[in-house]
C-alpha cells in the first residue's frame, strides 16, 4: 500500500517545505509510536487483508467509475464520476476512519477520539468503532451540531459519544482544537482517530494512504472503461483527504492535471471564504506547516462556507506542496456557484451530491469550458442527503 | 546575555526565598490600558515573568487560557504591542515570552529576535515547538543572547529527556502533568519526576501547570528552583482580586 507521491513525506514528516511535528512535548512519544505501528500494520500482509476484507464487504468497495453522459453532453467533456458517495455511511471518510480503527485496535487503543465537521467523519468514525466494538467520543463545533443535527442522532445511533464545543468559532478548528486537548490529557491510553489529511507528521501521510484506495481504484477503472488515463482528476478541498487521495495515484502520470476546488464562500475577502491556497500564507496551525487564512499578526482567521466540511482555515501540507510544485492547481467555487452545480448534477445525472462535492463539480465545469473534448474524472466524495435542511433554507429544495 | 539574566533570575530568588515564583500573565489581560502597571506590580515581587502572547487556537491550554487569550485579543493585544509594552515597563523581574509559534512566525523570526533583545525580553517559550523543529529558531535566539526555553513531561522518555535539557537555555520548563494548563498533579510522583530531571541537567528547573496555593509552591521547594503560576494567577485577575497579595499568598 503506498501512494508513491516522489517519496514524501521525508523523515521529519514534511512535503517540501509543509509539514512537520508542531505539537507540544506531551504528544511526542503518541506519535512517533503510531508512525511505527501505522508503518508496520501498512506493511503487514494480514492488517492489510482484514483492511481489504472490510472495505470489501462492509464498506462496498470497490466504488463504481459512473459515466455522466448527460453531463459531458452539457459540459462538451467526457465526465467521470468516482462514487465515494456510495459507500457504506455515504462519503469517502470511511476509508480512513475504517483503517485507522482497525489500527487503534491493533494497538490496544483504551478510547478513541475524533473530530468532524459536515460530521461525514464523526459518522465514519462512530459506525467503525461500533463494527469493532471500541468505544467513540466526536468533538464537533456547536455551530456545526446544528446545521448538520441528522449526522449527529447517526452518530448517537452508532454508540458515539458527541461532544459539542462552544470555544473558538464553534465549527471544525475549534473541533480540532478541543480534540487535541482531550489527546493531550491522555496520549498513551488515547487514539486520535483524525480525519483529514491535515495535523502533524504521521497524520498527513496516514490519511493519504488511507485514502489512495479512491485513485488506485480510479486508475484501473478510468483504464478499463475508456483504455487511457483522465485528462483531469478533480475534488473539493477543505483539509484535502478525498482530494489528496484521488490524486495521490496520479501525481506521477504528468499527462494527468490534478485540480482542487476550494471553498470560495461568499467572496474574496477575509472571513469571507476558506479558500486556503488560493488565498492564505503559510503558518503553522493544529501541528503542520501549511496554508493558511490568518492575519499579519498569525492569528487564525475565521472562515465561511456553505458547506461545513470545508469550513476549516487550514489545508493539507502535502496540498501545500503540490500547488507550491505547480504539480496541482487549486481554484475556489463561491456558495452560489456550488450551489448551482449540486442542481445541475442532481438534474442531469440523478445523483445528489454533498454541498462540499459540488465545488468539486463548479471546479470541473469551469475547467471543461477551457478544455473541450477531454476527459473530466471527478471526485463524488459524498452524498447529499445530509444537506437537505441546508439547501431547503436557502432556497434549493423547495 | 537576557538567557543568563533569566537563569540567574530563577537561581538567585529575591528577599532569600528558597524557589523562584514566576507567575504567568496574558499580555493585555484584563485590560490592555492597565497592562503595563499590572506588568510593573507584579515584577516588583516576582523573580521571572511568563507573559502570553495570546492566540486563537490555544491547543494545549485549558478553559482560563483560552479565555483570557480570547479577551485579550478582543483587547487588540498584538505581539508588536507586547514587545513595545515590556521595553517601556521598568521591573527587575526577567520576562519571557510564551507564545504559540504561528504569532512569531507571522512576526517573522529574524525581525523578531532583534527586537525581542532590544526590548529586554529574555527568551521564548513555545509550547508547540519541540526539539525536533526548533532548531532555526533556537540559533536565532543565541545570536542574539536569548534564552529558548524547553519543556518537558513526565511521559518524555528518559533518554529524549536528555537532548530535550541539552537543547534548552535559561531554564527546563517542566511540565508537571499529561494534560492542558490548569489541571492538578498528583505529589508523590511529582517529587520523583523532578528530581529525575534534575539529575540530567544543569539548568535550573521550574514546574509549571496545576500550581494553585502556598502548599503546591512549599511542595516543590529543594526539588524545583522556580515554581510557574499560570491559571491561579489569571483566575485571582479575573475574580479582581489583588495580585501583588495573591502572589504574596504563595509565599510561606
Amino acid at each position: 500500500m503506498t501512494g508513491g507521491v516522489g517519496g514524501y513525506p521525508d523523515a521529519r514528516g514534511r512535503f517540501g517545505a509543509f509539514g512537520g511535528r508542531y505539537v507540544p512535548e506531551t504528544l511526542m512519544g503518541a506519535l512517533k509510536r503510531l508512525e511505527s505501528e501505522a508503518r508496520e500494520a501498512l506493511a503487514d500482509a494480514s492488517f492489510l487483508a482484514r483492511l481489504d476484507a472490510e472495505l470489501d464487504r462492509w464498506v462496498g468497495r470497490p466504488s463504481p467509475l459512473t459515466p455522466a453522459p448527460r453531463l459531458s453532453a452539457a459540459w462538451g467533456v467526457e465526465v467521470l464520476l468516482k462514487r465515494e458517495d456510495l459507500n457504506h455511511t455515504g462519503a469517502h471518510k470511511i476509508n480512513n476512519a475504517l483503517g485507522q480503527a482497525l489500527l487503534a485496535q491493533k494497538m490496544g487503543a483504551k478510547r478513541i477520539v475524533a473530530e468532524t465537521g459536515a460530521g461525514q467523519h464523526g459518522v465514519a468514525s462512530a459506525a467503525a468503532c461500533a463494527r469493532l466494538g471500541m468505544g467513540c467520543r466526536v468533538y464537533m463545533g456547536a455551530v456545526d451540531v446544528e446545521r448538520q443535527a441528522p449526522n449527529v442522532a447517526r452518530m448517537k445511533l452508532f454508540g458515539a459519544e458527541v461532544v459539542p464545543v462552544t470555544a473558538g468559532d464553534a465549527t471544525l478548528r475549534a473541533a480540532i482544537d478541543e480534540a487535541m486537548r482531550d489527546w493531550v490529557s491522555d496520549p498513551l491510553g488515547t487514539f486520535y482517530l483524525l480525519g483529514s489529511a491535515v495535523g502533524p507528521h504521521p497524520y498527513p501521510w496516514l490519511v493519504r494512504e488511507l485514502q489512495s484506495v479512491i485513485g488506485r481504484e480510479a486508475r484501473q477503472q478510468a483504464l478499463a472503461t475508456t483504455g487511457r488515463l483522465p485528462d483531469v482528476v478533480v475534488a473539493c478541498v477543505g483539509g484535502g483527504s478525498n482530494a489528496i487521495g484521488a490524486f495521490a495515484p496520479f501525481v506521477e502520470d504528468d499527462a494527468v492535471a490534478l485540480l482542487g476546488v476550494e471553498a470560495g464562500g461568499s467572496g474574496p475577502g477575509l472571513g469571507q471564504h476558506a479558500a486556503t491556497i488560493v488565498h492564505g500564507r503559510p503558518g503553522v496551525l493544529h501541528g503542520t506547516y501549511s496554508q493558511l487564512l490568518q492575519d499579519e499578526h498569525g492569528q487564525i482567521h475565521e472562515t465561511h462556507s456553505v458547506s461545513a466540511g470545508l469550513d476549516y482555515p487550514g489545508v493539507g501540507p502535502e496540498h501545500a506542496h503540490l500547488a507550491a510544485t505547480g504539480r496541482a492547481t487549486y481554484t475556489a467555487a463561491t456558495d452560489t456557484e456550488a450551489l448551482d452545480a449540486l442542481e445541475e448534477v442532481a438534474r442531469m445525472e440523478g445523483i445528489l451530491v454533498a454541498l462540499e462535492t459540488a465545488h468539486a463539480f463548479a471546479g470541473a465545469r469551469v475547467w471543461a469550458a477551457a478544455n473541450p473534448g477531454k476527459t473530466v474524472l471527478i471526485c463524488v466524495s459524498g452524498r447529499g442527503d445530509k444537506d437537505l435542511g441546508i439547501l431547503q433554507s436557502v432556497g434549493r429544495a423547495g | 546575555m537576557s538567557a543568563a539574566r533569566l537563569e540567574a533570575a530563577i537561581r538567585n530568588p529575591r528577599g532569600g526565598h528558597g524557589i523562584a515564583l514566576m507567575p504567568y500573565l496574558t499580555a493585555g489581560y484584563p485590560e490592555r490600558e492597565g497592562f503595563p502597571e499590572l506588568l510593573a506590580r507584579v515584577g516588583a515581587i516576582a523573580d521571572a515573568i511568563e507573559i502570553g502572547v495570546p492566540f486563537t487556537d490555544p491547543m494545549a491550554d485549558g478553559t482560563t487560557i483560552q479565555e483570557t487569550s480570547r479577551r485579550a485579543l478582543e483587547n487588540g493585544v498584538t505581539l508588536p504591542w507586547i514587545l513595545d509594552t515590556v521595553k517601556h515597563t521598568e521591573t527587575p523581574a526577567a520576562c519571557v515570552l510564551m507564545s504559540y509559534f504561528n504569532p512569531l512566525l507571522a512576526y517573522g523570526l529574524e525581525r523578531l529576535v532583534v527586537d525581542a533583545a532590544d526590548a529586554g525580553v529574555c527568551g521564548f517559550i513555545v509550547p508547540d515547538l519541540p526539539l525536533e523543529e526548533a532548531g532555526p529558531f533556537r540559533e536565532l535566539c543565541e545570536a542574539q543572547g536569548l534564552a529558548l526555553v524547553m519543556l518537558v513531561t513526565p511521559v518524555t522518555a528518559p533518554e529524549r529527556l536528555k537532548r530535550v535539557c541539552a537543547a534548552s537555555s535559561g531554564f527546563v520548563y517542566a511540565v508537571t502533568v499529561t494534560g492542558v494548563t490548569g489541571t492538578s498533579a498528583d505529589p508523590a510522583q511529582l517529587v520523583a519526576y523532578l528530581t529525575r530531571l534534575r539529575a540530567v541537567t544543569n539548568l535550573p528547573v521550574c514546574a509549571g501547570f496545576g500550581i494553585r496555593s502556598r502548599e503546591d509552591v512549599a511542595r516543590l521547594e529543594g526539588v524545583a528552583h522556580g515554581a510557574i503560576v499560570g491559571t491561579a494567577m489569571l483566575d485571582a485577575l479575573r475574580d479582581g482580586r489583588d495580585p501583588v497579595r495573591f502572589l504574596e499568598s504563595l509565599r510561606s
